[in-house]
């Protein structure tokens, strides 16, 4: 069986769905930036495979700046857990309800 | 079975079983030195896919930066007396009849569509100088506006981060 | 067809090979006679205090931080480096621009002082006239975070 795209996209599909679980069921707000960034790996591999499968370039210009804006996002996501951590003393995600109510 | 396909499959075998510990460990600190092998089979399967530089970017970026970040994230927020960085789990019954949904959607559609679908021959050898033309005159915008958002996340980040303000 | 990448990838596969191999080489052929004093940590004798997971000081944290944002920066020189020949005064100028509004962020944090790293002041002991009373802590103590 030669490897054709979907066995791609199924690999991409397969792993967002972990992270997506991770996601729901983690209680640690670190765990869960993990699994975000499980799925933003995913829809790279998704655009990385398209970028190969139409011969475009484009895709792969996407996937860099999708990589620079994660870096952004895990720098100040992690800011604030751990800001958060400093107040409250909890990375638990059921703990920090402080904005609602 | 060529060695390609081969190939293929070990780093896929190696992306999903270590993002599956990622998930499911009760250790947060093997939750991320897995993250750092998923990380690792993404960058493979971009080299299968002749995006050469990416997978070399995945490596400095994710490895190198995100990953480290995360350590020091995992450092910094566990308690100094009764260290207890296991970390539990909730509602797993919603959560999974939630994402089964997802995952067949995800799937079928996937599958459905592009069944089959062969990838064509390389037509490219590297793919640095064709990402350096485009970043220079389509996405030259998007270009300058990265690094906008660089600054900005760097500034956010420390004044958030910093203990005296 | 051996590409580029087919040759790290040997390189990787022998790197593994190599690594396991002496592993479970030495596995095989290591006698294997433990006793407690051999587990330890030190085996020269020196106790172990605390766990091995302290909690980080907060500006390791900050400069993971700016080494990230300039990790990215780094990686957006690359593929502008292969094209500035041909691109010529305006990619070098476009280029400028991008550095130039990073570098307003590394002013940024040299000016708030995440860059020095002060050490903890020695407290140099003070002595009450006559009886030398030396204080208990000698060294000011880091708090974490």
């Amino acid at each position: 069986m030669p490897v054709t795209l979907d066995y791609y996209l199924l690999l991409s599909a397969v792993l967002f769905t972990i992270g997506v679980v991770g996601v729901l069921t983690r209680r640690n707000a670190i765990v869960v930036f993990m699994c975000i960034e499980l799925m933003l790996n995913s829809v790279n591999l998704t655009l990385v495979a398209f970028s190969a499968y139409l011969g475009d370039i484009t895709g792969q210009v996407l996937v860099f700046f999708v990589m620079a804006v994660a870096a952004a996002e895990a720098a100040v996501g992690l800011a604030i857990v751990i800001s958060l951590f400093r107040n409250k003393q909890t990375v638990n995600i059921d703990k920090i309800n402080i904005l609602k109510w | 079975m060529e060695l390609f396909d081969i190939v293929f499959y070990v780093f896929a075998l190696i992306t999903l079983g270590s993002a599956c510990v990622v998930v499911f460990s009760k250790n947060i600190v093997h939750a991320a030195f897995s993250l750092l092998f998923t990380f690792f089979g993404v960058a493979g399967i971009y080299v299968l896919l002749r995006a050469d530089f990416l997978a070399v970017t995945q490596i400095l970026i994710y490895v190198g930066g995100i990953l480290v970040l995360m350590l020091f994230g995992v450092m910094l927020t566990n308690k100094v007396i009764n260290v207890k960085i296991k970390t539990g789990t909730m509602q797993a019954w919603p959560a999974g009849i939630a994402v089964s949904i997802l995952a067949g959607l995800l799937a079928g559609v996937f599958y459905s569509n592009w069944k089959d679908a062969q990838l064509p021959a390389s037509t490219v050898d590297a793919t640095t100088h064709l990402l350096g033309e485009m970043l220079m005159t389509s996405y030259l915008l998007p270009f300058e506006i990265a690094s906008v958002v660089l600054l900005v996340a760097l500034i956010g980040a420390a004044l958030i981060a910093r203990r005296n303000r | 067809m051996l590409t580029e990448f087919g040759r790290v990838f040997i390189f990787l596969i022998l790197g593994v090979v190599f690594v396991a191999g002496g592993l479970v080489f030495s596995w095989l052929i290591r006698p294997n006679r433990p006793y407690p004093s051999k587990l330890t940590t030190y085996e020269c004798g020196e106790e172990p205090i605390g766990d091995t997971r302290v909690r980080f000081n907060i500006r390791f944290y900050v400069v993971a931080l700016i080494f990230l944002i300039f990790d990215v920066e780094v990686v957006f020189l690359f593929p502008w480096a292969t094209v500035f020949k041909g691109l010529g005064w305006f990619a070098f100028f476009e280029m400028m621009v991008f550095l130039v509004i990073l570098f307003v962020g590394y002013a940024y944090v040299w000016r708030k002082g995440d860059l020095d790293w002060d050490r903890p002041t020695p407290k140099v002991p003070k002595y009450e006239r006559g009886i030398g009373v030396r204080e208990d802590h000698l060294m000011e103590e880091e708090v974490a975070l």
